[in-house]
């Protein structure tokens, strides 16, 4: 790059803080013919430095800005704001951090501070020369919404962004919004009417001029780029037209047909032109196509006429910005555990089942009665954790929820004179009045005993329970009229398929995966993409609402305002070059890379900027913005080719976690070797074996890659890759008879700062003892560099 | 026994309901509560000399099971309030205790006779213990 660059360069004292280790006026007089100009500052941050700088820039005309002062997690934002009114591009300013990394970690070793300093100002020196002005685009985004479940959460998350003034399109694939909370009569902890508080939220959802709500319907196909999603809608063939239909019920009086009802877990019937349940919404008729046998009774008895047995159902196309999924669960096929006896004793029920039982309107009008004999049950017993907690059969995750909700209805068939027994593994009840809730069932009378059910055996009209009440290590075997069974709760087929649909990834469990499982639990692995409720594991209806607010407002922050894309994206430099091989596509993180035509189009919104997939391609045709190849080799070469120190080593240092670590051990003033010249990069997978080559034939002796732990740097999957290419790197070093010791790679956690000190001597004394890498190995480097 | 250990599987009757409610008639304690934390028997003194731990007394009346009528350990007992001190669910162990004394004395049954003890100890022992455990331990 030319030589008439104005570059201006600061360093600063720090009020002693650097200048009473580094020799500041050598370092700025060695500079002064470097570059256009170069100033010492007492305070650079201070309020009257940031408006010389400025002032400078202007005097001088400058046109680049290297500031060597304390790290970068200080001032950047002070000092790019300023410097963007001076007219300097964020782009075309380089922070040196000569304190954290020079004078108060080499106290004792003034001349290799001084030294070192020296050559961290000139790597940045070089780097900038390499720097081009680079700008945030404002994402393009469309500001509706698609929420796909309409339970508790896909109700809740809708009605928010409603609120807040956002298109939303809900999709539900049954007849009725609802999902399970509209079946269960009452709710724990407090027992008030599931029905009283959900319907009212369910009428609003009809009102809402916001929402457009899609029942009876399922996602098809979903394309485009997060901020700009094309979504089909299939709308089953339905019969009915929702528009015209009054939901006066005559078809379903007059229909011949009856199936098992959804709604009450198959324990009665429903029609074939049938509303699901009196409060349903929409509320209108629905024709099960798969049932009809095309009599014609319900299109003659339909008040409106909007009966048509001929829908062929309708496919719509919807463009949103975001997509929620709130598809929630269902429950394990309990069916398939025989121990239990479920399906082949009448006796034996899911926990499904019990809460339309419980129900007034349920199938036995809330009657709790032994379905042998049609009499009133004497006794009833909980099966809790029925394949869950398991990893032999069933699943091995914990439901949560089936404490509780046991608890629950135990209490409601207490309260008859009912005996309950319970039968648990531990009672897990951690949550706001979850544990008075237990104890309040315990005071009813219910029973407990500890121990896993193993088998359900059938005597009489009734069957009994088999399990150990370990409290007294003593068999029980206890005669009942119901068992209740509370299976795992799961993830549906169709969810899974919706995930892959989505691009997002689910866990081990099947539930979606959280783009962090503790800081952003909301957020997808796909931008654009979040989830709330039961679809992210199990939970109860206090924690899902609060999920589906939260998702809510991740929506409205991901839509809303101007979203910037940070220039720090990687692209393809050389499209010639590439030859398709989609080694990139298999390497990104975020999934960002798909190929088109042959040739990667990496997408900007996704891209995290980790660089990961820049040295997986065999062609050199990928680069990254503000991270080019060039400002890297740049700067390693900068920082090394004119250093006189004895033993010079590289570290590249993680930005986030790592870095950090570093910066801490300044702060602590701890002491390691001056040889020590820090690169920071965002992941270390961005490095090429070819900068590693770089440094050796420009006067590295060592290289150290300090990278973040695998599960906590902000890039995921690229903080494990880059271990794994270190690995294969030091042996392709030995081809260039540098020998493998030579590069170091260790994962830094924040707190290790104080092992840092340990670590850099150690590595340092190493690189001693092998001494300088030799003159030829460097030559034939360089030549082969070219 | 009604649910003699004879029986490999313990089951619950009417006879075992009856027999909880009149513990819990004449404990006046909510034994339901008692959810096995085990918190009694490690406060206890006298566990050593027991058969039945105080936690496991209290399952076995849970559950209404006689064997807790013929167990060693409410004579033990010394009512030192310890357990029901200790006790997280607020159940006064020392009354279960009581009842279950009371339910075997009221069978006419004598823990202990003056006749068990030789002259010396009659002469030794104050006049309060005697008659304290007379109270305590016979019909
Ligand atoms: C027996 C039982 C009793 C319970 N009792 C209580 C209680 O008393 N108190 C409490 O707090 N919690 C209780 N829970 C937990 C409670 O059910 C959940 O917290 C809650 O239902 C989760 O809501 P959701 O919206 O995430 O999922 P869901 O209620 O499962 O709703 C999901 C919705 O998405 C729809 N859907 C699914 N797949 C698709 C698709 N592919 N396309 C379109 N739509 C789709 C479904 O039809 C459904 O309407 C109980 C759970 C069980 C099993
Ligand atoms: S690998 Fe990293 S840098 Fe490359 S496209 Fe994916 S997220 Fe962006
Ligand atoms: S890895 Fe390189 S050559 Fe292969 S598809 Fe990606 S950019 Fe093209
Ligand atoms: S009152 Fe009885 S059972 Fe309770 S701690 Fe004292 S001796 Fe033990
Ligand atoms: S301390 Fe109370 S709750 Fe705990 S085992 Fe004893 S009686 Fe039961």
């Amino acid at each position: 790059m030319s030589e008439d660059l104005r570059i201006g360069v600061w360093v600063c004292e720090c009020g002693g803080n650097i200048s009473d280790v580094v020799e500041v006026p050598s370092v700025a007089d060695q500079l002064e013919p470097e570059v256009a100009y170069v100033h010492r500052e007492r305070y650079l941050c201070s309020s009257p430095s940031v408006e010389a700088i400025k002032a400078a820039v202007e005097e001088h005309k400058l046109d680049r800005v290297v500031l060597a002062c304390c790290t970068p997690n200080m001032h950047t934002e002070t000092f790019r704001s300023n410097l963007e009114q001076a007219g300097i591009n964020s782009a075309l300013l380089e922070i040196v951090n000569v304190r954290e990394q020079c004078s108060w970690v080499h106290k004792e070793d003034h001349e290799g501070a001084t030294l070192k300093t020296l050559d961290l100002i000139r790597g940045a020196i070089a780097r900038i020369k390499e720097s081009s002005p680079l700008e945030s685009k404002v994402m393009e985004v469309s500001p509706e919404v698609l929420v796909i479940g309409a339970g508790v959460a896909g109700i809740t998350t809708s009605l928010r962004l409603a609120e807040f003034g956002m298109k939303v399109h809900l999709v539900e694939k049954r007849p009725s919004i609802g999902g399970h909370m509209i079946q269960y009569p009452k709710v724990f902890p407090t027992l008030d009417c599931s029905q009283c508080i959900l319907t009212p939220k369910m009428a609003s959802i009809n009102q809402s001029r916001n929402i457009d709500l899609l029942t009876y319907a399922e996602i098809k196909e979903v394309s485009g780029v997060p901020g700009d999603f094309d979504v089909k809608v299939w709308l089953k063939p339905r019969g009915v037209d929702v528009e015209a239909c009054i939901g006066c019920g005559d078809c379903t009086r007059v229909c011949p047909i009856s199936v098992p009802s959804e709604f009450n877990e198959g324990l009665s019937p429903r029609k074939a032109a049938y509303i699901p349940f009196p409060q349903a919404v929409p509320s209108v008729a629905t024709i099960d196509m798969d049932h009809c046998i095309k009599c014609n009774s319900c299109v003659n008895a339909c008040p409106p006429k909007c009966i048509n047995l001929d829908d062929p159902g309708k496919e719509v196309e919807l463009n949103v910005g975001a997509i929620v999924l709130a598809t929630g669960f269902e429950l394990y096929d309990i069916g398939s555990l025989a121990q239990y006896g479920y399906g082949k004793y009448q006796n034996v029920v899911t926990s499904l089942e019990m809460e339309r039982i419980l129900d007034v309107n349920g199938p036995t009008g809330s009657m709790i009665i032994n379905p042998k004999t049609g009499e009133t049950a004497k006794s009833v017993s909980f099966v809790l954790c029925a394949g869950s907690r398991d990893t032999e059969v069933g699943k091995a995750h914990c439901s949560r929820v089936c404490c509780l909700y046991a608890l629950k209805q135990a209490q409601l068939i207490r309260d008859r004179g009912i005996d309950v027994w319970i039968h648990y593994i531990d009672i897990r009840a951690p949550g706001r009045r979850y544990e008075e809730f237990y104890a309040a069932t315990q005071d009813k009378g219910v029973m407990f005993v500890k121990g896993k059910v193993t088998e359900i055996v059938p005597e009489g009209d009734r069957v009994l329970v088999r399990g150990e009440d370990m409290m007294i290590n003593r068999m029980v075997e206890n005669p009942a009229d119901l068992v209740v069974l509370c299976p795992p709760i799961v993830t549906t087929e169709e969810t899974l398929k919706l995930a892959e649909m989505l691009r997002v990834p689910v866990d081990e469990d099947q539930f979606v995966l959280e783009r962090h499982p503790k800081l952003d639990p909301l957020a997808t692995k796909r931008d654009g993409v979040f989830a709330a409720g039961a679809v992210i594991g199990p939970k109860d209806i206090q924690s899902t609402t609060a999920e589906a607010e939260g998702a809510a407002m991740k929506v409205v922050n991901f839509l809303s305002g101007e979203r910037m894309i940070e220039p720090n994206k990687a692209y393809l430099a050389h499209s010639d070059l590439c030859d398709g091989c989609g080694e990139c596509v298999d390497v990104c993180p975020e999934n960002a890379i798909r190929l088109v035509g042959g040739k990667p189009v990496i997408n900007e919104i996704m891209c995290s900027g980790c660089g990961a997939c820049i040295p997986a391609c065999p062609q050199n045709a990928l680069d990254q913005q503000g991270l080019t190849d060039a400002q890297l080799k740049a700067q390693i070469r900068g920082l090394l080719e004119s250093s006189t120190a004895e033993v010079k080593i590289l570290a590249f240092v993680e930005r986030a976690v790592a870095y950090t670590a570093v910066d801490l051990a300044g702060l602590a003033r701890l002491s390691y070797p001056s040889s020590i010249r820090i690169i920071p990069l965002p992941s270390l997978a961005r490095l090429k074996l070819e900068h590693l080559l770089h440094a050796f034939a420009y006067g590295a002796d060592g290289i150290m890659l300090l990278e973040a732990p695998e599960h906590e740097g902000p890039y995921g999957s690229a903080h494990v890759v880059s271990e794994e290419r270190a690995d294969d790197y030091k042996w392709e070093l030995e081809d260039y008879d540098v020998d493998s010791v030579r590069l170091w790679f260790s994962r830094v956690y924040v707190p290790d700062w104080r092992k840092l000190e340990l670590v850099f001597n150690t590595f340092h004394n190493m690189i001693e003892d092998e001494g300088p890498v030799e003159d030829e190995v460097r030559e034939v480097l360089k030549e082969k560099l070219g | 026994m009604s649910n003699g250990t004879s029986e490999l599987y313990f089951t619950f009757r009417p006879e075992n309901a009856a027999l909880k409610a009149k513990i819990e008639e004449l404990s006046g304690e909510n034994i339901d509560l008692c959810f096995q934390c085990g918190a009694c028997s490690s406060s206890c003194p006298l566990t050593s000399e027991m058969d039945l731990l105080p936690s496991t007394v209290i399952r076995y009346a849970q559950l209404g099971m006689e064997e807790v009528l013929g167990s060693k350990t409410p004579w033990i007992c010394i009512t030192c309030f310890n357990c029901e001190i200790r006790c997280p669910r607020g159940i006064d162990i020392a009354n279960v205790m009581e009842a279950i004394r009371e339910m075997v004395l009221r069978t006419k049954y004598d823990k202990f006779t003056l006749d068990e003890l030789t002259p010396e100890e009659l002469r030794e022992l104050p006049q309060i213990a005697l008659i304290s455990n007379q109270r305590k331990l016979t019909a």
